[in-house]
């Protein structure tokens, strides 16, 4: 994987449902993610960013384009396969009824992670890390708070050991101190597996974005402005 | 047995007085329902007139593809008014009613008619009018609750199953629990009908054989076959509509199409 582009999105496109014919949400649109990149969506509300960062997670069917994975394009049921090496971040992430570790526990009923099992001390590692304990995981999702969901989603997706994280503001809930755990953690994640891992980062935080990507990616109305490398 | 009286209009229209004791109430407590009770009244009395004038052709002329064609207009007014009650539509709905309706209904009549009942020739209207009408009542609410419970499921749990296929589950896994729901709140009524019939109320269909003359345990007998009859189709109808609805909502790239969804 060293070598070529983990997730090649070529000329991707997605129209309103809504809307029909005409109603571009996005046109045109290239994103190239390599292992190793800390890659930023940035731009104004309703530019498309989070239309964009859906559609490379294969989660909303595109009208135009293509997505590779590795060099193949993401297709059929190859897209559950894709989804676990890939994983998409909602700003506010839906939890399941029942606790935290119920939540933790869950993905991993599904058939994509079948093989592998919940590791309760790896959990506690990442939990204790953004500052909460233990006695965290008994809690009951349905009494979390925004910023606490996030969390949640956060080391549910991350104890999955996916190759790239597309996250859609994942700290927009959060406040100061949470915000430098979740950017301290994501960059260890990242450091620890460069070859193998990439992070594509939704921010309308200038300076969030500076901070945590070295290459971003400009929309503006549903299309891209020329790519800004730092 | 004591021979079957046959009633005279006069007769009917006596009973009909009573809806009288309705207005009366409406009146009494202002509930302003006179105009609805009158109009109800009057649909009741012109429709079984008009469906009593009809079956009594359909039986006189005896021919198959009568009998077909009543049976095909049937099923057809039960698969759309299935979808006239839910609370969620999406396009496509109605002929997936319109098929499941029409599959489920017509394989259980066909096992009733060619293989329980074994009615000689199978297009006897005595038999499969009443059988197929009985099996088309129940599957349309099955049908309906299902459709209605889906598209509520789905779309309280949207950000769930949009969560769950973002962490890499299948179309199924994500879509599991909402068709589970849908299809369980489809069977119900049907499960409850069985648990109290003859208990809490004598079916329709046997009170009217009772009435004709029937022994009793004949009767019953037949209300036996028919109550397994209305299950089996209400199950069928249900898993069917149910699972092409997700089939619709959920594409070939386990996505779901939420946006097909309109309240």
């Amino acid at each position: 994987m060293a070598n070529g582009p983990a997730i090649e999105a070529v000329g991707i496109g997605r129209r309103d449902p809504r809307r029909g014919a005409d109603g571009w949400l996005i046109r045109g649109v290239d994103l190239v993610v390599h292992p190793g990149d800390r890659l930023g969506v940035l731009g104004p509300s309703g530019a498309g960013k989070s239309v964009l960062l859906r559609a490379v997670a294969r989660l909303d069917p595109i009208d135009e384009g293509s997505i590779h994975w590795q060099g193949r394009e993401v297709l059929g049921d190859g897209v559950p396969a894709y989804r676990r090496q890939v994983i998409y971040l909602h700003q506010r992430p839906a939890l399941m009824e029942g606790t935290v570790e119920e939540n933790l526990q869950y993905p991993f009923t599904l058939r994509a992670h079948r093989g592998r099992t919940f590791d309760l001390a790896r959990v506690e590692a990442i939990l204790h890390r953004l500052g909460r304990e233990a006695g965290f995981l008994a809690k009951n999702a349905r009494d979390l708070s925004g910023g606490e969901s996030q969390l949640v989603g956060l080391v549910r997706a991350l104890q999955l050991d996916p190759r790239v994280l597309l996250l859609d503001e994942p700290t927009a809930s959060l406040d100061p101190v949470a915000t430098e755990a979740v950017e301290g953690l994501l960059g260890d994640w990242l450091a620890d597996r460069p070859d193998e891992r990439a992070l594509v980062w939704v921010s309308h935080d200038a300076d969030q974005a500076r901070r945590m990507t070295d290459r971003r990616v400009f929309l503006r109305a549903g299309g891209v402005a020329p790519e800004e490398n730092v | 047995m004591k021979p079957y009286i046959e009633l005279s209009y006069a007769q009917v229209a006596m009973a009909a007085g009573l809806v009288l004791i309705n207005g009366a109430i409406s009146v009494m407590l202002r509930l302003d329902l006179e105009r609805r009770l009158l109009i109800a009244a009057t649909c009741t009395v012109v429709q079984l007139l008009l469906i009593g004038l009809v079956l009594e052709w359909v039986f006189r002329v005896d021919r198959w593809y009568v009998v077909l064609g009543m049976m095909t207009v049937m099923t057809v007014v039960a698969g759309i008014a299935a979808t006239q009650r839910t609370r969620f539509r999406y396009p496509g709905m109605r002929s997936r009613s319109l098929l499941a309706t029409w599959g489920s209904s017509w394989v259980v009549a066909a096992i009733a008619l060619g293989a329980i009942v074994r009615v000689r020739p199978w297009y006897t209207p005595q038999y499969a009018i009443p059988l197929l009408g009985m099996i088309l009542g129940n599957t349309l609410n099955g049908v309906s609750l299902g459709l209605d419970r889906l598209g509520g499921e789905l779309a309280a749990r949207r950000d769930r199953v949009e969560a769950l296929l973002a962490l890499g589950a299948s179309r199924w896994e994500a879509a599991r629990e909402p068709v589970r729901e849908a299809v369980k709140t489809g069977l119900i009524p049907t499960i409850n009908a069985m648990m109290v019939v003859g208990i809490v109320s004598l079916p329709g269909m046997m009170t009217g054989q009772l009435l004709a003359g029937t022994s009793p345990v004949e009767a019953v007998k037949y209300q036996v076959v028919i109550m397994f009859l209305v299950a089996s189709g209400t199950a069928l109808g249900t898993v069917s509509v149910v699972l092409l609805s997700y089939r619709r909502l959920f594409n070939d790239d386990h996505q779901f199409l939420d946006s097909l969804l309109d309240r």
